[in-house]
């Protein structure tokens, strides 16, 4: 059974608040909060690239699990902002971490590749060993192509999360996950190259508000739990008010629902494991606790994990 | 009560407003709704008239008016 080892994140310095960002795109800057939950996000510099972001918050991982980059034997990228076509930051983020010679697989999934990567990880780890998640997004790049769209231009921010999952050995074992996928509404959530991202917002709550609580169920009913038996939600940080209406469909206390949204906005791919991290840390895991992971996104793709403290 | 009253009733229950936009007018680009009222408007519809819409019929353009919302509804009998 594949056990989480820990979580790492990075977030670049640059702090953009609804103010700044509401002078550029001519809207309210309370308007902001009120449709999104979101605060301020997080920018990088120009100098710096997805693959940095990911070294960084895969450097944090690490040294969380007491490891070094030479334990890890295969890593899994995911991001969709990528500076490039193709190659993905992947092998180029093995090779910055000291780890060149390791299998490393690129995920360009967007939201969901966090977890998907994770998924993933859990089944590959007793082939590979140690398998390294990290999802680096850089969405403000993305964000700066015109003409901007305010409804989208608001949620974005960049950041990095990071994820070690070893065959066994760490302190939350993973009991079960499930990854669906349906291209019917691929047009719905999409990036093109060149292009502004482009977003039917209320396609995208009105699938996500049915299938993020329809994942949840399905992978706790197949592992015998109950919503009541989860200590917290980790789930893409996309949309407070999406993060409350998935609460209230599955019948717990959205505290229950981890959120820094607020503080760093969608951060694609990489929010589910910046939460994560964050929630890790702070109040962080205890003996016997059920933690479920779930996440949604272009594609449409989505999923949700069981994981169980020792 | 016909069908458009009872879709009526569901979208003043919902949007917490006493009058709703004409028929064909569009329920989100008059402000009537927003992203976050389409799934509950769908959840009642699918209470109220004892249906379960499948995912794959969830394109908000069959709920964008009052007329579209009657017409999907008959494309169910």
């Amino acid at each position: 059974m594949a056990a989480i080892r820990a979580f790492g994140a990075y977030l670049p310095t640059r702090v953009v608040g609804n103010a700044e960002l509401a002078a550029r795109l001519g809207c309210d800057a309370s308007w902001i909060r009120d449709v999104s939950g979101i605060e301020e996000r997080h920018y990088a510099g120009a100098d710096e690239t997805v693959a940095g972001m990911a070294v960084e918050a895969s450097r944090k991982c690490l040294e969380r699990a007491g490891a070094v980059a030479g334990d890890v034997g295969l890593i899994i990228v995911s991001s969709g902002s990528g500076e490039r076509r193709f190659p993905g930051p992947a092998a180029q983020v093995a090779q910055q971490l000291g780890a060149a010679q390791i299998p490393a697989i690129d995920l360009p999934m967007a939201s969901a590749g966090g977890l998907f990567g994770m998924a993933l990880a859990a089944t590959l780890a007793p082939q590979y060993g140690s398998v390294l998640v990290v999802a680096p997004e850089k969405m403000s790049s993305i964000m700066a192509r015109e003409p901007a769209d305010p409804g989208t231009a608001i949620l974005f921010g960049d950041g990095a999360g990071a994820c070690l999952i070893a065959a066994d050995g760490g302190p939350a074992h993973i009991i079960g996950h499930v990854l669906h996928s349906d291209g019917s509404f691929a047009d719905d959530l999409r990036l093109e190259f060149d292009s502004p991202l482009l977003m039917n917002g209320r396609s995208v709550i009105l699938q996500a508000s049915r299938k993020i609580p329809a994942a949840i169920h399905e992978v706790l009913e197949k592992n015998n739990r109950k919503p009541q038996d989860v200590e917290v939600f980790l789930m893409h940080q996309a949309n407070q008010n999406l993060i409350d209406r998935v609460a209230r469909a599955i019948q717990v206390e959205p505290p229950k629902f981890y959120s820094n949204i607020a503080r760093y906005g969608n951060t694609s791919s990489a929010s589910m494991l910046i939460a994560a991290s964050e929630w890790w840390q702070n109040p962080g895991p205890h003996a016997g606790q059920t933690i479920c992971f779930a996440a949604f996104g272009a594609g449409f793709h989505w999923c949700a994990l069981l994981a169980e403290l020792r | 009560m016909d069908n458009k009253e009872r879709i009526v009733t569901i979208l003043k229950n919902v949007s917490k407003k006493p009058a709703v936009p004409d028929a064909s007018e569009s329920l989100f680009d008059s402000g009537y709704l927003d992203s976050f009222a389409l799934p509950d408007v769908v959840g009642e519809l699918e209470r109220e008239f004892g249906i379960q819409i499948p995912d794959s019929d969830l394109n908000p353009r069959k709920f964008e008016s009052i007329a579209r919302i009657e017409s999907y509804l008959e494309s169910r009998k």
